[in-house]
């Protein structure tokens, strides 16, 4: 991911400033209560875990944030969102960290394929909600 | 009562039981469902990014097919990524003018921002009424065909947030759904994680990790007593069934298909007995009614 932090000449500051941005989530209200992380269905699978990628931003620390698998496993449930104490809506920045990374051309459409039993029965929402969260 | 009726695509195909039980459990509570006509994707998932307008577009533009079709009446649906798609976007363009009018724009179509999605959860709490609901059921030749069926309740994550844009019930705390159960005469287990995710489109993504997710929702439920998960969600439905442990040993409803069953409907009206899904998802039950 250094590549994308130098590809445009950017500072990892004025990348934050984007996630910020685009997330319209002020990062440095976070206290670090670790709420969104105890509550997230899927903290068992993330490389880093959500109220850390948080901690990075604060302390500039893009690089291993754009790497993790974390925001690519979040559901976009909204369990963080709804219990942040001060606010923060953690999903929107999950989302805008898959955002920058789609739109910097690091996250190319994948084609997934699920066996034809489970593929069968698939709900479309599922098909059509995959799509949009890996296309942005 | 008439009410405009959003089925979207899941509905049509692999949840056909869910709209088939919602229809027939409208008629027999007088409730007339004026279906949308040509309605379009609701795009399956709200953009939360602030720059995303184009993902706006296609909620936006059901929306503004139903101001259009009746401007009097509330938009209705039934699948949780339509209501919580459907809500957030109009509660996005009804917040921010600069948004609403580039989309307008966009559609050629003002929208107004008066359109009121509800959820048919909504309308059962506020329009009909529990009560009216358990008199029709006491009229209806006391069908006790769920009396005493052990039943966890499962929301899941959209129904309920981001509580200040859905608002429907407490995100944490709700009872929208136990209320209705009891209702309908069910044993309704006390069920810590009913708003618990189901891992959702990773299904597709991330199989493995929906998998988890499903199995320790089913299993949390087998260990509390309970014999049957009451979804409002085809992919919830979906994810219990196919992603929990060896294709689940639990059964799976949705909340219409019960009320149907209680109010003494025929099991084909409800879907009960014709899509292979639902009968993988019911056979199990050892109660014997569906």
């Amino acid at each position: 991911m250094r590549a994308l932090i130098h590809k445009n000449n950017m500072q990892e500051k004025d990348l934050l400033r984007e996630v910020e941005e685009l997330s319209g989530q002020n990062l440095y209200a976070c206290y670090q209560c670790g709420k969104c992380t105890a509550g997230c269905p899927l903290a068992f699978s993330m490389d880093i875990l959500p109220h850390t990628i948080i901690r990075l931003m604060q302390l500039g620390q893009l690089e291993p944030v754009l790497s993790s698998n974390t925001p690519w496993h979040c559901a976009a449930c909204l369990t963080c969102s709804s219990r942040c104490p001060k606010g923060v809506d953690l999903a929107r920045v999950m989302e805008a960290l898959r955002a920058l990374l789609i739109r910097a051309g690091y996250a190319p459409i994948q084609v997934f394929r699920l066996p034809a039993e489970l593929a069968a029965q698939l709900p479309q929402q599922a098909a059509v909600s995959a799509l949009r969260k890996h296309s942005g | 009562m008439k009410l405009l009726y959003y089925p979207g695509c899941t509905l049509r195909t692999v949840a056909q039981t869910f709209d088939l039980s919602a229809k027939a459990v409208a008629a027999a509570l007088d409730i007339e469902l004026v279906e949308l006509t040509d309605f379009t994707c609701c795009g399956g998932l709200f953009p939360q990014t602030t720059d995303n307008l184009m993902s706006l577009l296609a909620p936006a533009r059901v929306l503004v097919h139903a101001q259009r079709t009746d401007p009097a009446q509330r938009l209705m649906t039934l699948c949780t990524f339509c209501y919580n798609t459907l809500k957030r976007t109009h509660y996005t363009l009804a917040q921010d003018a600069q948004k609403r009018a580039i989309v307008s724009e966009y559609l050629e179509e003002p929208y107004r921002a008066e359109v009121r999605v509800v959820h048919l959860l909504e309308v059962l709490r506020d329009d009909i009424g529990y009560e009216a609901i358990s008199q029709k059921i006491a009229a209806n030749g006391a069908v006790q065909a769920l009396q005493g069926a052990r039943v966890a309740p499962y929301y899941g994550c959209l129904l309920l947030r981001p509580s200040d844009e859905i608002g429907m019930d407490d995100p944490e705390q709700p009872t929208i759904l136990e209320d209705l159960l009891h209702t309908l005469g069910c044993t309704v287990v006390d069920f810590p994680w009913k708003t618990e995710c189901c891992g959702s489109f990773l299904s597709v993504s991330k199989p493995e990790l929906a998998r988890q997710c499903s199995q320790t929702i089913v299993q949390r439920a087998t260990q509390l007593g309970a014999e049957m998960l009451v979804t409002t969600c085809p992919l919830c439905s979906y994810n219990i069934a196919y992603m929990g442990p060896n294709h689940t040993a639990m059964t799976v409803a949705y909340f219409t298909q019960l009320l149907g069953l209680a109010l003494g409907l025929d099991q084909d009206q409800l879907g009960l007995r014709t899509d292979a899904l639902h009968q993988q998802m019911t056979s199990q039950w050892k109660g014997g009614a569906i």
